[in-house]
């Protein structure tokens, strides 16, 4: 018989919609406030720490919804805000040294929802407020320190090996070693081959030079690596922020976005993000002529360098420990009640540290602090160009051996100390980064934005139901539930998808997708007038009209979707948020315009004799 | 209920001279507002700083343009947005301050030169080579989503049809492309998305004719290529209408009730459905005319069985 769909396409359209609709139903419930507590560098969350901030709000008759412990976090809602702020500066008062403690607002997703994934949709800067920057990697100092260090290691190297050299220094963008005589050259070649497989090498017997390049492979690793770092830093400082559900995540080559909703303070994230500062301890060369380098005779392996106060100090130049080693940083006062800042250093800096100073017990060791500013040139390959500053902020005097831990006194003001510290620990960059994009949303604005895209939704939804009504009367209410059900179907799989954000510019790719998706029956509608007209039977005209509309349908569709897709590949933030939109909707629309709605046709007007359609 | 109730074949194909001139005006007239007048490409491509604030009462422009100069920026363009409340205030980049501390500096100035408690709404700041890598990176997703659309429909129909429908995407672009420069409107992110879906629109009737098109070579046997074309024309008419009816519906939605930010996204594409719906009748459809498409380009090939032609030899 014609137009009969079997019980279990009907069902399974029907149960495909209701599962969209299961899904989409935790947008329902609002949001709970929320205050949510994490250990800072790697201070456990456990049970203990659930008991302790129980009774801190406890004993400060503090009301909460419920508190839980979930993914090492600890979770604690409240009735009302005013609760929740009140815990906020309670807990952060009392324990905020060692966790982070954020404000949030939690899905008020029912358990057995919850407990099947049903999430509400994740909304966009642009709709629930906060700042995203866009920082973008210094990837020209990266290879400039990976080649510094090189140097130092063929120095080291061929030292070890009491291969002599007359001198290693770097041209553009090679290193070149000019040696004595060309057994020596050759020597040192075979040597330093063997021991660097990533490297290119050239000798040139005539000037007596080895000329050693970075393969491309090399280069690539080095700014991978260089990208993978500044991300783990900043995840640290962001860390450090206490932002509920930061996020920080690479793009392309060489940009790190970092979005933290609900910020609103953003001269303070910024000013945490932008301190590219590293930290160095070299010795100080009491060997050199300080007043003969203040007039320019520095020696060569020295450096004159200015402390805060602008007294001059001749420095080695070379490095006895970077800052990348450094795991923890705190200030205190020492025995004297001066500020000082005690430093952590992982394993491989202790044995450097300790190698470093054993010689040297008793000489002066100087703290240099570097920092990165971004200047307004950019080079010709369009990357800023950063002014590399460095100033000593400490010279101590070796006491001992040093090793994993010690302290550095004189490092100023306590606050001075205290910020030391905080740089410290949130690690040192090996590449400096840079703030190029900001986006800011004030909570007013986002909220004004979600009921003004949530307006447009719902007028664009009424217009296009009216309209649809009007002009196909019964088949017009079919493609109007299919147009709910696909509205429906949007908000749930957008819910599904970890990944999918809805944004403001999403939401107009909903409204598009509204006017759009009935295309599909319009197309199948004007083909059943047509075949009527052609004097069809109904039941023919039916099928005819829904076959042949669908190879359209499929065509035209496909193609919106790659525009869509390519939309998504390149586009970002908000942008990527319309695309998302937009696929979803094409997809949805295409299932309940074409199935859907043929569901609800067969099942209505299917195997009857009729001689009249309402359309 | 029906808008068009036509008995007779529309003859569409007749007046594309007219519309190969209209055409050929409106694109003439696109590119000579774009390199005159250019884009008037909004911070997303410019880089620079905006700050979008809300006062407490109306806002008193000369006043805010006072104290900006004041505080030294006098190059500052301030401006209302969306309601009497809401002020934008835009500043290019400056070698002497640090870009993304402006944004926090111009709100205290306000707030201390106004004496009035400010909301702050928005701060973008973007750098100008982070602004210069989007432009090129639009430029490159809209171009390989003609060569991808191009692709596919020769793969699915036919090269001549393929080159008519980009041809008409390239038309509606353009056109586009041409109002935002002729009227100055802000061309920012959201606008190239909305030329994106333009595409997307634009080629989904494209080939909802094409379709149609190929459908009569086949079953109708009696007609010159342009009569058939003609009949296509007139049996997609409806749909054609109704759909852009539809879109225009809800985009009037956005463009009304979706607030300012959305404002350019709206008008792109309400400019693009009306070009698009035009385009595909008349750019696409003429240009594959005009290539010489017929009956034989389009009936599918018949596959003859293997060892077919060989039967007849057999006794």
């Amino acid at each position: 018989m014609l137009n009969k769909y079997p019980l279990w396409k009907t069902l399974l359209v029907l149960v495909i919609v209701a599962i969209g609709a299961l899904y989409a139903s935790p947008n329902l419930y609002g949001e709970d406030p929320a205050v949510q507590i994490s250990g800072l560098r790697g201070i456990p969350t456990d049970a203990a720490t659930l008991d302790m901030v129980k009774s801190h709000l406890d004993d400060n008759n503090i009301s909460y919804a419920s508190i839980v412990m979930e993914d090492e976090q600890i979770l604690a809602r409240f009735r009302d805000t005013e609760q929740q702020l009140r815990a906020r500066d309670l807990l952060d008062d009392n324990i905020g040294d060692q966790y982070s403690v954020a404000l949030n607002l939690t899905p008020a997703t029912p358990k057995w929802l919850a407990s099947i994934g049903g999430t509400p949709m994740k909304l966009g800067l642009d709709l629930s407020g906060g700042v995203s920057f866009l920082m973008e990697v210094n990837m020209n100092e990266a290879i400039n320190k990976a080649q510094e260090s090189l140097i130092d290691d063929f120095r080291a190297g061929l030292r070890g090996e009491k291969i002599r050299y007359r001198t290693v220094k770097r041209v553009n963008d090679a290193i070149e070693i000019q040696f004595r005589n060309a057994a020596d050259l050759a020597s040192a070649e075979s040597f330093l081959e063997k021991q660097n497989r990533d490297l290119l090498f050239q000798s040139d017997e005539d000037s007596l030079t080895l000329s050693v390049k970075m393969t491309e492979q090399k280069l690539k690793e080095t700014r991978e690596y260089a990208l993978q770092q500044n991300i783990t830093i900043i995840r640290n400082r962001v860390n450090e922020l206490g932002v509920a559900e930061p996020l920080v995540q690479r793009q392309g080559k060489k940009h790190i976005v970092i979005e933290l909703p609900g910020v609103q303070d953003t001269a303070k994230a910024k000013e945490i993000l932008n301190a590219t500062a590293t930290i160095e301890f070299r010795l100080v060369d009491t060997d050199g002529d300080l007043s003969a380098a203040l007039n320019g005779r520095v020696p060569g392996s020295s450096q004159l360098l200015r402390e805060r106060n602008g007294q001059p100090v001749l420095l080695k130049k070379r490095v006895m420990l970077t800052g990348d080693h450094i795991i923890d940083a705190g200030s205190s006062f020492d025995e004297y009640s001066r500020p000082q800042v005690n430093i952590t250093l992982d394993s491989a800096g202790g044995s450097k540290m300790s190698n470093g100073t054993k010689n040297n017990i008793g000489k002066p060791m100087a703290t240099v602090f570097i920092e990165y500013k971004p200047t307004d040139r950019v080079d010709a390959n369009g990357n800023t160009i950063f002014e590399k500053i460095e100033e000593v902020i400490s010279v101590a005097t070796i006491q001992a051996r040093l090793g994993k831990t010690f302290r550095i006194t004189g490092a100023g003001s306590q606050s001075e100390a205290h910020n030391l510290a905080l740089l410290l620990r949130a690690g040192a960059l090996i590449a400096p980064i840079q703030i190029v994009e900001e986006r800011t949303v004030g909570p007013t604005l986002g909220a004004e934005n979600v009921q003004l895209g949530f307006q447009a939704i719902m007028m664009g939804f009424g217009l296009v139901f009216l309209f649809m009504l009007v002009y196909y009367r019964a088949f017009g209410i079919v493609a109007n539930l299919a147009l709910g059900a696909n509205l429906v179907m949007i908000v749930g799989v957008m819910s599904m998808i970890p990944g999918a954000t809805l944004t403001l510019p999403g939401m107009a790719g909903i409204v598009l997708t509204v006017g759009m998706a009935v295309d599909a029956n319009v197309l199948i509608f004007e083909r059943i007038r047509e075949e009527i007209r052609a004097g069809k039977s109904v039941q023919q005209s039916i099928h005819q009209g829904y076959d042949a509309a669908f190879s359209t349908i499929i065509d035209a569709n496909i193609t919106t979707l790659i525009a869509a897709l390519i939309l998504f590949a390149v586009g970002t933030g908000p942008i990527k948020g319309f695309a998302v939109t937009l696929s979803i909707g094409i997809v949805t629309s295409m299932f309940t315009a074409v199935i859907g709605t043929r569901a609800v046709v067969n099942a209505v007007w299917g195997g009857k004799r009729l001689d009249k359609l309402s359309i | 209920m029906q808008i068009l109730k036509l008995k007779e074949t529309v003859a569409f194909m007749k007046y594309r001279k007219f519309a190969v001139v209209f055409s050929a005006l409106l694109m003439a007239a696109s590119i000579f507002s774009l390199v005159t007048n250019k884009l008037n490409f909004g911070l997303d491509f410019t880089g620079g700083t905006l700050i979008e604030v809300g006062f407490e009462q109306a806002a008193d422009l000369n006043e805010i343009r006072g104290i900006m100069s004041a505080n030294g920026f006098d190059d500052a363009v301030v401006q209302l947005y969306g309601s009497s409340r809401d002020v934008v205030i835009r500043l290019a980049t400056r070698a002497d301050v640090k870009a993304e501390m402006l944004g926090n500096q111009v709100l205290e100035y306000l707030q201390a030169g106004t004496g009035q408690n400010i909301d702050m709404r928005r701060i973008e700041f973007v750098g100008a080579s982070v602004g210069d890598e989007l432009a090129e990176q639009g430029g490159l997703a809209m171009l390989t989503a003609l060569i991808c659309i191009l692709v596919y429909v020769a793969f699915r129909f036919e090269w001549r049809f393929a080159l008519g429908s980009v041809i008409a995407l390239f038309h509606d672009v353009l056109l586009t492309l041409g109002l935002f420069s002729f009227l100055q409107l802000e061309f920012d992110l959201t606008v190239l998305a909305a030329i994106l879906a333009v595409i997307g629109y634009s080629l989904n009737d494209t080939i909802v004719v094409s379709d149609r098109i190929r459908e009569n070579f086949v079953k109708i046997r009696v007609g010159s290529p342009e009569d058939i074309i003609n009949t296509s024309l007139t049996q997609t008419l409806a749909r054609t209408f109704i759909t852009s009816i539809t879109t225009l519906l809800v985009l009037a939605a956005l463009f009304f009730k979706g607030g300012a930010l959305i404002h350019g996204f709206a008008t792109a594409l309400l400019m693009g459905v009306f070009v698009g719906t035009y385009s595909s009748v008349y750019v696409a459809s003429s240009i594959a005319l005009a290539l010489g498409i017929s009956k034989e380009d389009l009936i599918p090939e018949v596959i003859e069985k293997e060892g077919a032609d060989q039967e007849q030899m057999m006794p």
